[in-house]
């Protein structure tokens, strides 16, 4: 407790906003919520994002998506893995706000060192997947054929309420292979998703790849299963009984959808999540002088 | 030497006596054809509007018998066999389509439409390949990429269109049997008879009843099926609209979805191409099969510089190209294959001009009875015109002009749809750049309109999601 | 392309290397399907009478005598003494040291001579060779000049020298029509193939002709394929028009037709006659003469009925 004859100091506290196109706006709503931790005491005020700051996050990540996927594989590899140094950088915080979500301070010290270490995992896939996912197709005919995956755009996550282990487990494999991601924090425990955020700002990753949302996700997610500019959705922290209304509402411009599949964030993830966000375009081309 | 008809090609129909026509059809359902409990239809050949069969309609309780029927032949049987045993049945029927593919030709092209050449030197050798090429992966699915030990899903319900009827049943089962799941497939109501002439393939290979079944009939038919809750994959190739429908229906269930859906494909027409070959391309992107393809080349986009030659050089190609019979080995293109496709291709060709486009055609003759229309270009044609947007399905081409390689990319990708494209230059590197940029699940560059078992086909945005063909055509049939 | 800007060598260069490229693929596609064509019936038979018309009957051996000549001109004359109803071949094509021969073997009958020139095949001699051996078969009576180019001077990008060559051979012909032997199976590619069909027209070629026969491949599909369409677009430009003459490897009618189908459908009808199309074969006219009698007879003969000179 603070010592309220002034011989302590007062510590200040931080404000928790909105990550949109590489700025932190309050929400266009100016609306909060209040964000406590495991024993229902205050922590925080968050940001209560809108439909409108989802649009806005949707346009930003739109914008920043020719560049992002136009950046070399090595490149985006090597912006991630800056990230994985700014975030052991942090690691210290990122305990004190997973401890705050109720876990021991050696659980909270395991969740940031694998959530460091996912990232870490993931960075490294920016210049293999395309030669994992993709291939050279021996046609019959005088053709060259070759497929390779690219990225589908914009996509939207429904993060999950693992605040930060599950968090970069779901926004890495979107992002290192070229995709625009606009993120919905879990919902009880988002502050590590504005840690992230504060991360990736001060990282070398261009403004509006990651968009990180904080409110109510029964509120935002049906706004971006609807978006006819977002080109997959994934549902993985969307609750069990709004799934078949956010799939149905993906329907309408036939978004590419991640159903949650209740895989534990502890395992090994495999190619699935990267492998979700990529298209395969096979290009042909004749054989001949 | 004066005669002005000196080379005009006599008559050369393909012999229609290797078909036989039943008079009616049943459903295929659990190794027997039997009778269907919906109100019989009858398809019709497009050239002449003769009616060739009386086919049977599926309503649920049929496509319920189908699941069921499947079902039970993927527990007992299909699925416990070891990929190598299902890799020779597909085999089998791969050489049984070679055996009889100018039957299936002939057919194909009464009951659809399209001309006999295209049937006989396109579709048929690509169905037997594809059957080939999946034959050879059902024992060796664990080295595809998918995990050590992938699963085969279960029942797939398949939904396929009328423009490639016997090609896009091949590009469904195969893969389909090559993983180890059983299929209910139902063809589309105004082409089903090549589905039932492969569901007898089906008894000469003595594939094990129930691991085939072909369930006919129109669209009520086509939501029972994907509605149905003992299917566990649904795969449809069709119009975006239908395919939006049927994702909602999925919405919320355990099917693994994949849709092969519309297009509007960019062909771009760099100034530098090789103009003869690009208009053949440019022939081929927008006429082959009536242009009843997804992926068709329908919106030509040349560079300025090069315009006024390459569209001379196209109307005149387009003046060689012969409609009509489409028995006849001659013939280039046949008949549309539907009143309602013909209705709305003269919808949106009328709508066109109305919006200010130059509309042509060559001078040709069109037979009177039957569906017919004439090979159509539209040139001064704005991005903003329907006919740049909305997929036509018909042999109507498109033409916009453009100054810059990035003008040509934004152009090109400025549709919802994301199928296809189609490159012409002779600069490598500007292959590259421009096949990077477009947002299109196939890319042919100095080509076009070419398909195979090995690469893998399916669309960006709305054009649908997944692949088929392919180690990539796999993953839609198989858990992870 | 300016002549105010560019002259002489670097022009032709230019323009040269200026046409559009040719994709071999897209090409051999394109005739692999027009041979798909399928000619019954009585286009059959209009296009296997059009088809000996238009036969260049050659023989082009070191071992060519006058009496193996005379015999070929009886032939071309008559190609079925049993039939008067089958139409006379367009030329007889020789030597140039016996033109004299074949000309007064065919006088009366309306078929001219071709001769080879400019030291066939190889096309390996100093100019005043070359112009001397097309002078002598001029002057033997020859009505067509048969040249061939020289390709080590088009490999070697020295096009000025092939141009000066033919316009040379032109002047020294008069009368007497040119046809430029490109030798497309040394000319490696299809791009090379529409070079040299331009350079030849320009330097006033009235037919460009595919090949010696001496080399392999000689005549092919695609190869006519892409000179058709150069000498259509060179219509097109100029107005000029230029023959076509594939020569070599063209054996059965079947083939025949393939190659009619490829003029009707590439350059055109306007070509579909002898004054623009030939075809440089001897054996093809047998099996012309056999699907000839078996179009009229419904039996198919057999070779023992047709006349083997």
């Amino acid at each position: 407790m603070p010592d309220k004859t002034g011989s302590e100091r007062l510590a200040v506290r931080k404000t928790y906003k909105l990550f949109i196109g590489g700025a932190f706006p309050r929400s266009e709503s100016g609306r909060s919520y209040v964000v406590t931790d495991a024993k229902d005491r205050f922590v925080a005020n968050a940001s209560r994002a809108s439909r409108k700051d989802a649009r806005d996050a949707v346009s930003a990540a739109r914008k920043a998506f020719p560049g992002w996927s136009g950046r070399t594989a090595y490149n985006r590899g090597q912006i991630l893995y800056r990230v994985a140094e700014m975030l052991e950088g942090r690691r210290d915080q990122f305990v004190a706000e997973l401890r705050q979500t109720g876990l021991s301070k050696s659980q909270a010290a395991a969740e940031a060192d694998a959530a460091v270490d996912r990232w870490v995992w993931y960075a490294g896939w920016a210049d293999k997947i395309t030669a994992v996912a993709g291939s050279a197709n021996p046609v019959s005919g005088p053709f060259f054929n070759f497929s390779t995956p690219e990225p589908t755009g914009v996509v939207a996550v429904v993060a999950p309420d693992s605040p930060l282990l599950g968090l970069v487990s779901v926004v890495a494999p979107v992002i290192v292979s070229g995709n625009t991601a606009v993120v919905v924090a879990s919902e009880p425990a988002p502050l590590p998703a504005i840690t992230l955020a504060e991360v990736l700002a001060t990282s070398d990753l261009p403004g509006g790849v990651v968009n990180v949302l904080t409110g109510h996700r029964a509120e935002l997610a049906p706004w971006l299963a609807d978006h006819m500019d977002v080109n997959a959705v994934d549902l993985t922290g969307a609750a069990p009984g709004d799934v078949p209304d956010l799939e149905e509402r993906a329907a309408g411009n036939l978004k590419r959808v991640l159903r949650p599949d209740g895989a534990a964030w502890t395992a090994e993830p495999g190619t699935a999540r990267l492998t979700a966000f990529l298209e395969t375009k096979t290009v042909w081309h004749p054989v001949g002088v | 030497m004066a005669s002005e008809n000196i080379f005009e090609y006599a008559p050369a129909p393909e012999s229609r006596s290797v078909v036989d026509i039943r008079g009616s059809y049943g459903l295929f359902v659990d190794g027997e054809f039997t009778d269907g409990h919906g109100e019989p239809f009858k398809t019709i050949n497009p050239a002449d509007e003769t009616v060739l069969a009386d086919v049977a309609c599926a309503d649920e309780a049929d496509v319920d018998r189908a699941v069921k029927a499947a079902r039970r032949a993927f527990d007992e049987v299909w699925g416990p066999m070891p990929g190598r045993e299902r890799a020779k049945y597909l085999y089998r029927i791969a050489r049984i389509v070679q055996e009889r593919s100018r039957e299936l030709a002939v057919l194909e092209s009464i009951d659809n439409g399209k001309p006999i050449r295209e049937s006989r030197d396109v579709d048929l050798p690509l169905v037997a390949a594809h059957f080939f090429y999946y034959a050879g992966w059902a024992d060796k699915l664990r080295h595809a990429g998918f995990g050590d030990d992938p699963k085969p899903l279960g029942v797939a319900g398949q939904v396929i269109p009328w423009n490639f009827p016997l090609l896009m049943l091949a590009w469904k089962i195969a893969p389909a049997l090559a993983c180890g799941n059983t299929v209910v497939l139902k063809p589309a109501e105004t082409t089903p008879l090549t589905a039932l002439l492969f569901a007898d393939i089906c008894r000469q290979a003595e594939l094990p009843p129930g691991v085939v079944n072909i369930v006919t009939g129109a669209g009520e038919t086509g939501r029972a099926l994907v509605a149905h809750d003992g299917i566990d994959k649904v795969a449809f190739t069709g119009s975006t609209e239908v395919g939006r429908q049927i994702a909602r229906v999925v919405a919320g269930t355990r099917k693994k979805l994949t849709l092969e859906l519309g297009g509007k494909a960019a062909n771009i027409v760099f100034d530098d191409a090789a103009l003869d070959q690009a208009v053949e391309g440019i022939v081929n992107g927008i006429f082959f099969n009536q242009g009843h393809v997804c992926c068709a080349g329908s919106r030509l986009l040349v560079q300025e510089s090069v315009a006024g030659e390459l569209l001379e050089r196209l109307k005149a190609r387009m003046a060689t190209l012969r409609i009509g019979d489409p028995l006849d080995k001659n013939t280039d293109v046949g008949a549309i294959n539907s009143a309602a496709q013909l209705a709305k291709i003269r919808e949106l060709s009328d709508a066109g001009e109305r919006e200010g486009a130059a509309r042509w055609s060559p001078p040709c003759e069109l037979p009177a009875q039957g569906f017919w229309f004439a090979p159509t270009v539209f040139t001064d044609v704005a991005q903003s015109h329907r006919i740049a947007r909305e997929e036509i399905f018909g042999p109507v081409l498109s033409v916009l002009t453009f100054r810059t390689p990035e003008e040509a990319v934004t152009k090109a990708n400025n549709t919802p749809y994301g199928l296809s494209a189609g490159i012409w230059t002779e600069k490598g590197s500007q292959i590259l750049w421009t096949a990077q940029r477009l947002r299109a699940g196939v890319v042919w560059a100095n080509t076009f309109n070419k398909f195979d078992p090995a690469s893998p086909f399916g669309g960006y945005k709305e054009s649908g999601f997944g692949r088929e063909g392919g180690r990539h055509g796999l993953e839609g049939y198989l858990s992870a | 392309m300016s002549t105010e800007t560019l002259s002489g060598a670097a022009e032709l260069r230019a323009q040269l290397h200026g046409l559009p490229g040719v994709d071999r693929v897209g090409a051999e596609e394109r005739a692999a399907r027009l041979a798909t064509r399928s000619i019954k019936t009585t286009a059959k038979a209009a296009a296997i009478d059009l088809a000996i018309s238009m036969v260049d009957l050659t023989t082009l051996e070191g071992a060519d005598t006058a009496g193996k000549v005379r015999a070929l001109c009886a032939k071309a004359a008559h190609p079925d003494p049993a039939d008067a109803s089958v139409p006379r071949v367009a030329a007889v094509c020789v030597y140039s040291d016996l033109v004299g021969v074949a000309v007064r073997a065919l006088e009366g009958t309306g078929i001219g001579v071709a001769s080879v020139a400019t030291s066939f095949p190889s096309g390996r001699a100093p100019l005043e060779a070359k112009l001397a051996d097309t002078r002598a078969a001029v002057a033997a009576g020859a009505a067509e000049i048969d040249m061939v180019i020289d390709r080590g001077a088009f490999l070697s990008g020295d096009y000025t020298k092939v141009f000066e060559e033919i316009v040379a051979v032109k002047e020294t012909c008069g009368d007497a029509h040119l046809k430029v032997i490109l030798e497309t199976g040394e000319l490696a590619t299809l791009d090379n193939v529409r070079r040299a069909s331009w350079l030849a027209m320009r330097a006033g070629a009235d037919f460009i002709k595919t090949s010696t026969g001496k080399v392999s491949p000689a005549a092919t599909l695609p190869v006519t394929l892409v000179m058709l369409e150069a000498v259509r677009d060179f219509r097109a430009a100029t107005g000029r028009q230029v023959g076509v003459k594939p020569a070599g490897g063209i054996r059965t009618t079947k083939d025949a037709i393939k190659y009619l189908v490829l003029v009707n459908e590439t350059a055109g009808p306007d070509w579909l006659t002898p004054e623009w199309f030939r075809l440089g074969a001897s054996s093809v006219l047998n099996d012309l003469l056999m699907q000839r009698r078996k179009l009229a007879t419904g039996v198919y003969s057999g070779p023992d009925y047709f006349t083997l000179d």
